[in-house]
C-alpha cells in the first residue's frame, strides 16, 4: 500500500519541525557556538589580533604564555595567539572552497548519473568507487606534492578527495525520487530533463547533501591541517594551524605551548563542525525520527 | 478519425542475471496491443495487476519508450515525434497518477505546481497564470487559498484533485488516468469519479481509464478492453462486455468482482489458478492453464481475434 | 561460498586496473617535466635526458601506460630514484612496523568500540549513551597528529612512561611492544571512535526491527534477544564500515609514524616527497592500491561469512 508509507499529515512544515529538533539538541548548540566563535575570530583577525602574525622579533623568542603574549611566542618571537587567529583564515578558506566545489561537482555528477541510470550510471559510479578507495590523505598528499603547495592546489587536492563521497550522497536519493510520480508528471507536462533535475529533484536532496557538507568540512579542516603539518600546506611565513603544530613539534622539549594551542584550535573547529553535522543529521534523518 | 490510435504496441523489459553465464529474461509486458479512442470517449483498460495495463498507459505517452507498434494522436505519429513536436503532442495528452502522495513535489507550493506548466509552454505567466491556476482549482472543487500551500497540507482526495488540475493546465484533449481512485477511500473515490465525469462532459475530454476495479470502469467508461498477460483478450461496449462476456477470462473477472446485479448473486467466483509470469507465458492462448474450456487448439497457438459486431475477443469459443 | 569468493576476486580485477590507471594519470598530470622537477634548475641537459630515459619518459604515453600496468600487476613496483633499491625491498624492510601499528590500532578500535557501541545502544539516551556519543565525537575530531603530540607530551615527556622515539628493535618483543603502545593508542582511539558510532547506530537499527519485537513477544529473555538476534545482525554493517575505514587508518598511520618517528610506510612516503622521488611515490601508491583492494576483498568475504544471504546472491 502506497498510502501507508506516506507521512502523516501534521500541520507544521517539516522544515520547522527539523529546526525545533535541531535546537533542542544541546550538542548542536555547542557545535554552532564553537563554529561561530572560530569563524568570527578568523574574520576579525586583523582587528583583534594583538600582534603582527608574521613580523619576527628575536628579543621575544620562545616566551612562555603570559603577559603581553597570552599564548606565548614562537622561535622567531611571533605571537602565538595572533598566529592562531590568522591561521584560522587559511583553514576556513581552504575547507569551505574545497567542500563547496566538491558539493557542486560531485553533487552534479551523482545527480546526473542517478537520473540517467543504466550503464552510464554503473560506469560513473565505478569511477567514483575508484576515487573513493584511495585514502583521502594519501591522495591529497600526492596531489599537493605533484602540483606544488599553495592555496589553490590545496583546495584542488582536498576538493578532489570529497567529490566521490558527494556523488554517492547525491545519487542515492535521486534513484528513489526519479521513480516518484511527480517526476513522471513533469515529463508528461513536457519539462526538460534539466528542469526536472535541477528545479524538481535538487531541492529534495539539498538538505541531505548540506548535512554531509558540514561533516565533510570537518574532514577538510583536518586534512588541510595534516597536510600543513607534513609540510605541504600554504608556504611559511603565512600562519597555518598545521604549520604551527609542525614548528611546535620541532621545539616540543623547550616550548610545548607551541604545539598545544594550535592543536586545541584545530580540535575546537573540527569538533564544532562534527557536532553541527551530527545534530543536523539527527534532525533530518527520518529513520531516527520514527522512534 | 479517432483521437488516439494504438496499433500493435509492444514493450519488453529485459533482465540479465547470473554468473558466470548471465541469463537474459525478457518480460513481454505489452505484447501487441491495439485499440482506438474517439474524441470525448471514455475507454477503459482492465485486468489483474501485472497484466501490462499501466505500461500501455505510459508507453502511449512515451514516458517509457515502446519497442514496437505505432501510436497516433490526432493523426500525428507519437513515436516519431522529437523535441518541440513531442512537447506539443504531450501537451495535448496528460496523465493522472494512482498515488496522490508521490505525484506532487513536496517542496513546491500548489501555485508553483500549477503555474509552471503554463510558463514552460508559454500559455500564461505571472498574474495571468495565477488567475488561471485559481480558476482551475475552482473547477476541481478546491479553494484559491490552496495556491500558497504545500502538498503535505492536503488529504489524498484533495491532492488527487490538485493532480487533476495540474493535468488540465495545458488544456489536454486526452487524459490517461492510471488507477486514479484506487488509492483513495471509498467515500472519496465517488467524489473524484464524479469530478472526472463532470470534466469529461464539460471539456469534451477523451479518457484512457486504467483500473482493476470493474465497478468503477463500468460506471465511468463507454468502451472497455480486458487485458491478460500483455494482450487484449476482449473489447467492446462496457455494458455488453460485463453482462455477457465472450472470453472466459473476462467472465472470470466479472464473476469475481462485486457487480450490483441481483441475477448474478449467489454465483461463486470461479477463480482457477494464479496469474502466470509474463516472463514465461504459457504456450498458445496464455489463459489456457486456467481456462475451464481449454482444448488442444488453445495449447497449440494463440487464438486469432474474432469480431462480433462492435465487439471482439481472442478466443476459439467466439 | 567459494563461488562467491571467486566472483568477488574477478570483480576486483577491473577495480585494481582502474585504480592503477588513476595512479598513472595522477603522476603524469604534474605540470612541466618531471625530470626537471626532480633534478632542479641547475641540471645539465645531458643529466635531464639521461633521467628521462631512465624513467621511460621519452617513450610514447600508451607504451608507458601498458608497461606500468604490466609491471605493477606482476609485482614490479619500480626502483627508488634516491637509493637505487627496488621499492618492494624498501617497503618490506619497514612493513612489519606499519603492520604492527595498524593491527594494534584495529584491535584497540574493535575491542573498545564494539562493546561501548552495544552498551550505549542498550542504554539509549541515558548518561552512558550520552557520554559514549560525546567521547566518540571527540575521538574522531582529534587529528591524529594532534592527539599523538598531546599523548607524547603527557606520557613521554611529562611522566616519562613511554619512549619518545619509536624505532623499535623488531627482534626484541618487549621493546617492540613498549614502543608500540603510544602510537597504537593514538591511532586506536580514532578507530574506536568510528567503530563505537557505527556499532551503536547499527545496534539501534536492529533493535527497532520487527523480528526483535517478535522474539521478545515470544518470551525470549532480553539478554538472549540481544546476543542471539541483535548482535549478529548488527555486526554486518559494522564489518562493512570497518572495511571502509581502512583508508582512514592508512592515512592516519602516516601521521602517527611521523609524530612518533616510527619507521614505516608513512615515513617512506614523506621522505620520497621531500627528495622528489617520484618513482618511489608511484610505487607506494600502487602498493596502497593493492592493499585497499585486498582489504575490500577481505571485507566482502567476511560479510559473506556473517550474512548467509550474500552467499546465494
Amino acid at each position: 500500500m502506497t498510502r501507508a508509507a506516506a507521512p502523516a499529515v501534521v500541520p507544521v512544515s517539516p522544515l520547522r519541525r527539523a529546526a525545533a529538533r535541531f535546537l533542542a539538541n544541546p550538542t548542536t548548540g555547542i557545535g554552532i557556538i564553537l563554529c561561530v566563535l572560530v569563524a568570527l575570530s578568523a574574520i576579525l583577525a586583523p582587528l583583534i589580533a594583538p600582534h603582527d602574525p608574521i613580523e619576527q622579533n628575536v628579543v621575544e623568542q620562545l616566551r612562555p604564555p603570559g603577559g603581553d603574549h597570552p599564548l606565548g611566542t614562537d622561535y622567531f618571537g611571533r605571537d602565538v595567539l595572533s598566529r592562531i587567529l590568522w591561521g584560522g583564515r587559511i583553514s576556513l578558506i581552504v575547507s569551505l572552497t574545497a567542500i563547496a566545489a566538491a558539493i557542486a561537482i560531485g553533487g552534479a555528477i551523482g545527480m546526473i548519473s542517478g537520473y540517467v541510470g543504466g550503464r552510464f550510471d554503473t560506469f560513473v559510479m565505478q569511477v567514483m568507487d575508484v576515487l573513493l578507495s584511495f585514502p583521502s590523505l594519501i591522495l591529497g598528499l600526492i596531489v599537493v606534492a605533484l602540483l606544488g603547495p599553495d592555496l589553490v592546489n590545496l583546495v584542488v587536492a582536498i576538493g578532489l578527495t570529497a567529490i566521490a563521497p558527494f556523488a554517492r550522497i547525491a545519487r542515492a536519493p535521486v534513484l528513489a525520487l526519479k521513480e516518484r510520480a511527480f517526476v513522471e508528471a513533469g515529463r508528461a507536462l513536457g519539462y526538460s530533463h534539466a528542469r526536472i533535475l535541477f528545479v524538481h529533484i535538487l531541492p529534495n536532496i539539498l538538505s541531505e547533501v548540506l548535512v554531509m557538507g558540514s561533516l565533510w568540512m570537518a574532514t577538510a579542516v583536518r586534512t588541510e591541517a595534516s597536510l600543513s603539518f607534513i609540510g605541504l600546506g600554504v608556504k611559511p611565513p603565512t600562519p597555518t594551524w598545521g604549520g604551527m603544530m609542525r614548528d611546535g613539534f620541532e621545539n616540543i622539549l623547550d616550548a610545548p605551548w607551541l604545539a598545544i594551542f594550535p592543536g586545541i584550535a584545530i580540535l575546537l573547529l573540527v569538533l564544532g563542525l562534527n557536532m553541527v553535522g551530527d545534530g543536523l543529521r539527527d534532525a533530518t534523518d527520518p529513520k531516527l525520527r520514527a522512534e | 478519425m479517432p483521437l488516439l490510435e494504438v496499433d500493435g504496441l509492444v514493450k519488453h523489459f529485459t533482465v540479465t542475471r547470473g554468473f558466470p553465464r548471465p541469463v537474459t529474461t525478457t518480460v513481454r509486458a505489452v505484447d501487441g496491443v491495439s485499440f482506438s479512442v474517439r474524441r470525448g470517449e471514455a475507454y477503459g483498460l482492465v485486468g489483474e495487476s501485472g497484466c501490462g495495463k499501466s505500461t500501455v498507459a505510459r508507453a502511449v505517452l512515451r514516458l517509457i519508450e515502446p519497442d514496437g507498434g505505432t501510436v497516433r494522436f490526432d493523426g500525428a505519429d507519437v513515436r516519431a515525434a522529437r523535441g518541440e513536436t513531442l512537447a506539443r503532442l504531450r501537451r495535448r495528452m496528460q496523465i493522472i497518477f494512482q498515488d496522490p502522495y508521490s505525484s506532487l513535489n513536496p517542496r513546491r507550493t500548489i501555485g508553483q505546481a500549477l503555474t509552471e506548466p503554463m510558463r514552460v509552454h508559454g500559455l500564461a505567466s505571472g498574474r495571468a497564470a495565477r488567475d488561471r491556476a485559481a480558476a482551475l482549482l475552482d473547477e476541481v472543487g478546491m479553494p484559491p487559498s490552496a495556491l500558497d500551500r504545500y502538498p503535505h497540507e492536503f488529504s489524498g482526495g484533495q491532492r488527487q484533485r490538485i493532480g487533476i488540475a495540474r493535468a488540465l493546465t495545458v488544456e489536454p484533449e486526452l487524459l490517461i488516468a492510471d488507477e486514479p481512485v484506487s488509492a483513495l477511500d471509498v467515500s472519496v473515490q465517488a467524489q473524484v469519479l464524479l469530478l472526472l465525469r463532470d470534466l469529461q462532459k464539460r471539456r469534451n475530454l477523451a479518457f484512457v481509464f486504467v483500473s482493476h476495479d470493474l465497478g468503477v470502469v463500468r460506471w465511468f467508461c463507454d468502451r472497455v478492453a480486458v487485458m491478460y498477460l500483455g494482450r487484449i483478450v476482449e473489447e467492446g461496449e462496457v455494458g455488453a462486455v460485463f453482462t455477457e462476456p465472450l472470453h472466459p477470462y473476462a467472465r472470470m473477472l466479472r464473476d469475481a468482482s462485486p457487480v450490483p446485479d441481483p441475477a448474478g448473486r449467489g454465483v461463486l467466483p470461479r477463480i482457477v489458478g494464479e496469474i502466470p509470469s509474463a516472463a514465461n507465458p504459457p504456450s498458445g492462448c496464455h489463459f489456457h492453464p486456467r481456462c475451464p474450456h481449454a482444448r488442444d487448439a488453445c495449447r497449440a497457438a494463440y487464438p486469432s481475434w474474432r469480431r462480433r459486431g462492435e465487439r471482439g475477443a481472442a478466443c476459439v469459443l467466439v | 561460498m567459494i563461488g562467491f569468493a571467486v566472483r568477488r576476486l574477478i570483480a576486483a580485477a577491473p577495480t585494481l586496473i582502474a585504480v592503477l590507471t588513476l595512479v598513472f594519470v595522477i603522476v603524469r598530470i604534474v605540470p612541466g617535466d618531471p625530470a626537471l622537477v626532480i633534478l632542479g634548475d641547475q641540471a645539465t641537459p645531458e643529466a635531464i635526458a639521461a633521467l628521462r630515459a631512465r624513467l621511460g619518459l621519452d617513450r610514447p604515453l600508451h607504451e608507458q601506460y601498458l608497461e606500468f600496468l604490466f609491471a605493477s600487476l606482476t609485482g614490479d613496483f619500480g626502483t627508488s630514484l634516491v637509493t637505487g633499491r627496488p621499492i618492494v625491498s624498501e617497503v618490506a624492510a619497514v612493513l612489519p612496523h606499519t603492520l604492527d601499528l595498524t593491527a594494534a590500532a584495529m584491535l584497540i578500535g574493535t575491542v573498545v568500540g564494539v562493546p561501548v557501541g552495544i552498551w550505549a545502544a542498550l542504554h539509549r539516551n541515558r548518561a552512558i549513551d550520552v557520554a559514549a556519543r560525546i567521547l566518540s565525537l571527540l575521538g574522531l575530531s582529534f587529528p591524529v597528529f594532534v592527539s599523538g603530540i598531546f599523548l607524547l607530551l603527557l606520557f613521554a615527556l611529562h611522566w616519562r612512561i613511554f619512549p619518545v622515539i619509536g624505532n623499535a628493535d623488531l627482534a626484541d618483543p618487549v621493546d617492540r611492544l613498549h614502543k608500540l603502545v603510544l602510537p597504537a593508542i593514538t591511532l586506536g582511539l580514532v578507530m574506536a571512535a568510528y567503530i563505537t558510532r557505527v556499532t551503536r547506530s547499527a545496534m539501534l537499527h536492529v533493535l527497532s526491527e520487527d523480528f526483535i519485537r517478535t522474539a521478545r513477544a515470544k518470551g525470549v529473555p532480553w539478554r538472549a534477544v540481544v546476543w542471539r538476534h541483535g548482535l549478529r545482525n548488527a555486526l554486518i554493517p559494522v564489518v562493512t564500515v570497518v572495511g571502509l575505514y581502512v583508508g582512514i587508518l592508512i592515512g592516519n598511520s602516516v601521521l602517527t609514524e611521523i609524530v612518533f618517528n616510527r619507521p614505516g610506510l608513512g615515513k617512506i612516503i614523506v621522505g620520497a616527497l621531500n627528495q622528489r622521488d617520484y618513482a618511489m611515490l608511484q610505487g607506494l601508491m600502487v602498493i596502497y592500491c593493492f592493499l585497499i583492494v585486498v582489504v575490500n576483498l577481505i571485507t566482502d568475504l567476511t560479510y559473506g561469512l556473517i550474512d548467509p544471504r550474500v552467499k546465494h546472491a
